[in-house]
């Protein structure tokens, strides 16, 4: 099929490189060609209006390839399926079309010095002026904001509100007058991430997503569970735990010495399935009109601690040459589970920490008191 | 594809569930541990038609699979019922109507009316011997048609005291009624009915924990206020979240005669036995001292799920056949492969 045809052989530089950046802005062009970018998304906007179960099945497919991350993920499966539904027809028709081909590659603006778990205690300002909003403050850990092209996150409106309120959601350029960028190297020593800084930043009030001081309803959205099942389909967790299986048979004998390490590529191979047959049970559900709520939050938790479980039965099988980069003259075989393993160490923390959920899942779905 | 249960399966959960939680209530329990005969709740499962469930309608039941069943066998775990319906309707009434014939004719409509009591006891043990009018147990790899009279039943007391074991021994006598996969299947049958019992215990024991830790006050406020005692809640919700859908898919496949049906069994035990072992440890915790006490209920339902975790093939026996699966016969996995 079109993937097998089209997938890179040579598997792309990282896109916290410059150069893994540029190659994978033209995979998104060259699967936007296809129509296989946004199957998700409507036809009439290149798309393909695949229900929850076909994207799962398309994930499966993705992930099967070996094809490459999503740069645009941002983009594509927050912002794009939020303009959907908040967006005038203005804003669709300037937004999404470049969104799908990749053309401008979209980050988050969320999180703030201050303003981390506590995402109600954004101090950003935007303070309107005429037909331009005046955006001052800072964000932070906005990942792949250091070649993004536009940002989308919540800043203060009303400097009199507290809390969820008096928040607006707008879309920044980030090539605007009086925005610094300035990378932060993550653990891999790339720049992954990057803070913010507005100063004086003037941003037409048609970049306003939804109505002002309504940012918090809006960015709820953008977070909420289908966005998230979008995200993180079980297909990636399941080719990790493939994988785990084949390593462990190539070094079963060094591996057996720890018995431990058996058990745990069981347990790796059974969560990974216990996630997908949950997984599309939800998505049957959700189709048939049910809704979601405080238990998607046990979903973050459990792909989060599966995969940092699977990397580091991974690191255990590799020995003494898992600490080797792949590119060392001699790690050998030891593929790409270190790369895994520093990212799997961010799971439990990004996307609200996972003591964030397990306060939700006990609040909201337990019940228990505040 | 539609992987969720009909509304007509939930509707029939539902009206279960409203019996038994009014029914069978904690009290009830401890009545039924100690043998007083104005508790037992058969005659009323009888009466609901619910020992003829999964019978064939030529015998008289209403013809339900695993997975029509599953759900009542969890709502069965929730209030930890002491009586052999989830024995009865998964285990002993698929075998007696795969085995056919003469033996199916004659019992499966008396297990429907409720006039008789069939029971399927494998590996040299049984639950509720005593109390049957027939029993079909396992020796050398071959099942026995026995007259419980005829054979020695000897009672062991288990830790949860509604589990009423008997250690079996009998003289082989005649044929064998079936063979290995008659006794293979109603393992599966069995593990897969302990596996939406433990779902149920699990839930119960956070309910339970959750109102508890509700209303026991420290340093002036309730416990369950405290992040410690929450993470622990939680952590239990994400394991049992995670542990239905494998529970309701091994359901599926045992219905549907799904070829890794024994398989997708083995993990649906696994996963719904670890839920229920990490609830009982959390909420043991959460409930302090008086978790420790024969007064508090809570070990109405942790002791139940302590003796699950052992039936129907124990943590081991799964554990192989997953090992099996995964490192010798070379199972195909990975992304698409679990449909």
């Amino acid at each position: 099929m079109w993937l097998e045809a089209n997938v890179p052989e040579e598997k792309l530089e990282s896109f916290d490189t410059e150069e893994g950046f540029r190659q994978h802005r033209e995979w998104e062009a060259k699967l936007n060609e296809g129509r296989w970018g946004m199957v998700t998304w409507p036809e009439e906007l290149g798309g393909r209006g695949c229900d929850l179960i076909e994207w799962l099945i398309f994930e499966e497919e993705y992930y099967r390839a070996g094809a490459p991350l999503r740069v645009n993920q941002n983009g594509i499966f927050l912002l794009g399926p939020t303009l959907m539904e908040y967006g005038t027809e203005a804003q669709k028709a300037r937004f999404l079309p470049k969104m799908a081909t990749g053309e401008e590659i979209w980050c988050q603006g969320w999180s703030e010095p201050n303003a981390g778990s506590d995402m109600a205690a954004i101090r950003s300002r935007a303070e309107l002026d005429g037909d331009h909003y005046v955006i001052n403050g800072q964000k932070t850990w906005s990942t792949r904001a250091v070649w993004a092209d536009w940002c989308f996150g919540m800043f203060r409106t009303d400097p009199e509100s507290e809390r969820h309120r008096g928040l607006t959601f707008i879309l920044v350029p980030l090539d605007a007058p009086g925005i610094t960028v300035r990378p932060i190297p993550q653990l891999d020593g790339l720049p992954g991430f990057a803070e913010i800084f507005f100063d004086d930043v003037r941003v037409p009030v048609d970049c306003r997503l939804g109505a002002e001081g309504e940012g918090w309803s809006v960015a709820m959205a953008t977070a909420g569970f289908e966005r998230g099942l979008l995200l993180r389909s079980p297909a990636r967790f399941q080719e990790t735990a493939r994988r785990l299986v084949e390593l462990y048979a190539t070094h079963r004998e060094a591996a057996d010495r720890d018995p431990a390490v058996k058990a745990a590529v069981m347990q790796a191979w059974l969560d990974a399935e216990a996630y997908c047959l949950t997984t599309y049970q939800t998505a049957c559900r959700m189709m048939a009109g049910g809704k979601i709520g405080a238990e998607a939050s046990t979903n973050k938790i459990f792909w989060s601690e599966l995969d940092q479980a699977m990397h580091a039965t991974a690191m255990s099988i590799l020995g003494a040459r898992a600490e080797l980069w792949p590119h060392a003259p001699d790690a050998g075989d030891v593929g790409g589970w270190l790369d895994g393993w520093l990212f799997a160490q961010s799971g439990p923390i990004y996307a609200g920490t996972n003591e964030i959920q397990r306060n939700i899942i006990a609040e909201r779905m337990l019940g228990m008191p505040r | 594809m539609h992987f969720d249960f009909t509304e007509d399966q939930r509707l029939f959960r539902d009206s279960v569930r409203d019996f038994l939680r009014s029914e069978v209530t904690p009290e009830r329990v401890r009545a039924l541990w100690e043998r007083d005969p104005d508790a037992a709740v058969w005659d009323q499962l009888v009466e609901l038609g619910l020992t003829g469930v999964t019978v064939p309608e030529a015998h008289g039941g209403l013809g339900m699979n695993e997975l029509d069943f599953v759900l009542l066998a969890e709502e069965c775990g929730y209030v930890a019922l002491p009586e052999p319906l989830v024995h009865t309707a998964l285990v002993a009434v698929p075998t007696l109507r795969d085995i056919g014939g003469e033996p199916a004719a004659t019992w499966l409509p008396r297990v429907a009316a409720g006039d008789a009591l069939v029971l399927v006891g494998l590996g040299g043990w049984v639950e509720d011997g005593d109390r049957a009018q027939l029993l079909l147990l396992e020796q050398n790899e071959r099942l026995y048609l026995v007259n419980p009279d005829t054979a020695e039943l000897r009672a062991n007391e288990s830790v949860d005291p509604s589990r009423r074991l008997f250690s079996t021994h009998f003289p082989a006598e005649g044929d064998p009624i079936a063979g290995s996969a008659a006794i293979a299947a109603a393992r599966d049958r069995g593990a897969l009915g302990a596996a939406a019992q433990s779902l149920g215990l699990a839930q119960r024991m956070v309910d339970l924990a959750v109102a508890y830790t509700g209303e026991r006050k420290q340093f002036g406020k309730p416990v369950g206020a405290f992040q410690a005692v929450k993470h622990h809640m939680a952590d239990v919700a994400v394991r049992l979240e995670y542990a239905r859908a494998p529970v309701y898919r091994a359901a599926w496949s045992l219905a549907s005669g799904h070829p890794q049906a024994a398989l997708h069994v083995s993990q649906a035990k696994l996963a719904a036995c670890e839920a229920a072992a990490l609830a009982a440890k959390n909420c043991i915790q959460a409930h302090g001292a008086m978790g420790y006490t024969w007064e508090v209920d809570l070990h109405i339902y942790m002791k139940k799920a302590w003796a699950l975790a052992g039936a129907w093939g124990d943590t081991g026996f799964h554990k192989q056949r997953i090992s099996e699966a995964l490192f010798e016969d070379k199972l195909p996995i990975g992304a698409g492969a679990t449909f």
